[in-house]
């Protein structure tokens, strides 16, 4: 332990008035604290049933410039994404994460769409992901990295394309929280590396606070909401 | 190191107020913030809920930060990660430099973070022969002009798009001398071509943290251009800076927080990019950096731990308060002279340097007490200046026209027959001076006032011999 360590905590509980760490009693109480992950204040606005939800996460994520389209079925998802490229007159290549969520789907069926799963480099033009999860009160997608999931994905390529089932939209980050700690025994007890909030695209007001999208980040993010049973 | 001009806050601020380019960017950028904000509040009917939960759970925090700051480092060390104590901006130097060279270094890609500043890491990396790049598009403009950031989440606020275009034409030059650059949008284009290149350069990237999770040993950015993830994501090394008071306990506390960041700074719901990062790549990760480290900066702050400043330590960074500050929204960021501008520099800034430096700043305040009205986690801004104030006073730091002045009026003022024989007298006197004009455009002693404006004269009468009139019955 380093001399800078002792001093900072010591002088920390000079202030504090105390002449070590807080007594036992004290200490079981924090961690008792930490460990019942009491919510605080989560805001009603998600107080909705299922498709009001799934509408409140889709217009959240709207008013943040992301753009939604909704399928019934995993099939769908293939031509959805070729559909979106030639709208937008984007390149039929994409970069796909090796994610089992995406293999759901006949991507044969898209004859033109050239795929590559795993890493993006610099110039991949299109990424197509899914998302563990997201958050219907501010259109907030959840992402996970792993193996199956790598992170470049979310922010290299220009345009991000990500394939969400609509049984992963949860209400609140409370939510998400549960969610990442119910499977925290299979990481090891630890969070994944990194999780990715990401609402909306990439975005600056850096010049002259003029909005602008795309500043190092995805300048379209696409968000393919798939029924999977529930009513989309 | 940042070298602090706030002592020179006077003549700072009267050179700023002549700055034809930084009005023009002020003027563009007024309003923006405060009506965001406003929106942002007004949809969301638990605001003021959060506020008070956000403020208590920062306390919280401060009562007991030494034992979250060692559960916090107990977590990341659980990941695989490193956690190193500063005492100060020179030791977090030594400990960036350290890293760096272990590694080899010859580039670093920089998050946006003020710890950094406050700490001169470009300086000391630059002086040991390593490229520092800032990527945020705000930091990497003033870095181009060698300035410092003159706003806490809008480091470029003070910059007009005619002085980018110039920036960018002096420092691309690989680019065609004759391409239009006139429009934000082409301008962005260009650096993000321009840094895209650097991203896979550097060896170690380094951000700073919006919050420490003491339960999960997890450091937080909150970013918007996804500058950060990128500079975090693809080099070897991820350095995270985060000051001693980042820390909550639990990922509930950091959603309370976090619901009270972006919409009080920029009036986003939610900013584009929340990032959580838990120690280094993990077995069969396919990107992600090898290597984890956090520097816990102290610098003075566990010195104001017990003192009347305390509260200050729950400063989640939102800039509101300078958003809001007429001061602030007249002479600009730089004219503070050191990292941190506005309301919360005017606190910060006395207590981490001192007050013969940083003194001069908690009288840049018309105590309006806008700061302390959208603070998301209730810091009585004004309260804590008028502190600082005292303490100027006490250690005779105020010029001495000012204090002679103080004294006279606190003489009166102790004698309440004297205060209002006197008051009585000095009304009459400047009623029949100014006779019809009823203002004076010039006055020995209040020069300051008149110069740019009149005075207006009292009618005869002072406002207690008017209340004492209207008390027995004179007036509804």
């Amino acid at each position: 332990m380093s001399a800078a360590r002792d001093q900072i905590l010591g002088s920390v509980r000079k202030a504090l008035g105390r002449d070590g760490p807080v007594d036992a009693g004290t200490a079981e109480r924090l961690r008792a604290g930490i460990a019942a992950h009491a919510r605080n204040i989560v805001p009603k606005r998600t107080d909705l049933d299922r498709p009001a939800l799934l509408d409140l996460f889709q217009t959240m994520a709207q008013n943040v410039h992301a753009t939604v389209a909704r399928v019934a079925r995993m099939d769908d998802v293939p031509a959805a994404v070729g559909d979106y490229l030639k709208g937008q007159n984007l390149p039929a290549q994409i970069v796909m994460a090796p994610d089992p969520t995406l293999d759901g789907a006949d991507w044969g069926s898209q004859k033109l769409l050239e795929i590559r799963r795993g890493v993006p480099v610099e110039s991949d033009p299109v990424s197509v992901t899914s998302a563990a999860a997201a958050v219907a009160e501010t259109g907030t997608l959840i992402m996970n990295s792993g193996p199956d999931h790598p992170s470049t994905l979310n922010f290299l390529p220009e345009t991000h394309i990500v394939v969400l089932p609509a049984s992963r939209v949860a209400k609140s980050y409370e939510d998400i929280w549960d969610q990442l700690r119910g499977q925290m025994a299979e990481r090891g007890g630890l969070l994944p590396r990194t999780v990715n909030m990401v609402t909306g695209p990439s975005r600056s007001g850096d010049i002259e606070q003029t909005l602008l999208l795309g500043a190092h980040g995805p300048r379209r993010l696409h968000i393919v909401l798939v029924g999977d049973g529930e009513e989309t | 190191m940042y070298v602090s001009t706030s002592s020179a806050f006077k003549s700072n601020a009267a050179r700023e107020l002549k700055n034809a380019d930084l009005q023009t960017a002020l003027g563009k950028a007024r309003g923006h913030f405060i009506d965001g904000r406003q929106t942002a509040v007004d949809r969301l009917p638990e605001f003021d809920a959060l506020r008070d939960r956000g403020r208590d759970i920062k306390n919280h925090v401060i009562e007991h930060l030494d034992f979250y700051l060692e559960t916090f480092e107990e977590n990341v060390r659980k990941a695989g990660g490193h956690v190193h104590w500063a005492r100060t901006a020179a030791e977090a130097q030594a400990i960036v430099l350290d890293i760096c060279r272990s590694v080899g270094a010859t580039s670093v890609n920089k998050g946006k973070s003020m710890i950094s500043e406050e700490c001169g890491i470009n300086d000391a990396l630059e002086a040991n022969g390593i490229r520092a790049v800032e990527t945020d598009l705000g930091e990497y403009i003033i870095q181009l002009r060698g300035e410092k950031p003159s706003h806490i989440i809008a480091p470029a606020v003070h910059v007009t798009r005619a002085q980018v275009e110039t920036s960018f034409r002096e420092a691309h030059t690989h680019l065609d001398p004759a391409r239009n650059l006139d429009e934000p949008p082409t301008m962005l284009d260009e650096a993000r071509g321009v840094l895209r290149k650097k991203y896979f350069e550097a060896e170690v990237g380094i951000t700073g943290a919006n919050f420490l999770v003491a339960e999960t040993g997890t450091s937080i950015i909150v970013t918007n251009e996804g500058n950060g993830d990128l500079s975090q994501l693809l080099p070897k090394v991820h350095i995270a800076l985060a000051s001693i008071e980042k820390v909550v306990p639990t990922l509930e506390d950091t959603a309370t927080l976090l619901r009270l960041l972006a919409r009080s700074a920029t009036g986003q719901e939610f900013s584009s990019y929340t990032t959580l990062s838990t120690g280094p790549r993990r077995a069969g990760d396919p990107d992600g950096p090898e290597q984890y480290h956090v520097v816990l900066l102290d610098n003075g702050r566990s010195a104001m731990l017990g003192t009347e400043f305390q509260d200050m330590l729950r400063c989640i960074r939102c800039g509101a308060c300078m958003n809001h500050c007429p001061v602030y929204q007249s002479v600009g960021g730089h004219a503070y002279g050191w990292v941190y501008p506005g309301p919360m520099g005017a606190v910060l800034t006395p207590s981490l340097l001192g007050i013969a430096e940083g003194g001069q700043l908690p009288n840049a305040s018309t105590f309006c007490g806008r700061c302390e009205e959208v603070c998301p986690v209730r810091i009585p801004l004004p309260k804590m200046m008028r502190h600082w104030r005292n303490h100027e006073h006490e250690a005779h730091l105020s010029p001495g026209g000012y204090r002679v002045g103080l004294g006279l009026w606190a003489f009166f003022a102790r004698r309440p027959a004297l205060y209002r024989l006197a008051a009585g007298l000095q009304a009459r006197l400047m009623a029949r001076l100014a006779r019809q004009r009823g203002r004076f455009s010039s006055l020995p002693l209040a020069k300051g006032w008149t110069r740019y404006r009149d005075l207006p004269a009292p009618e005869g009468r002072t406002f207690q011999s008017l209340w004492a009139e209207r008390r027995r019955g004179g007036g509804a």
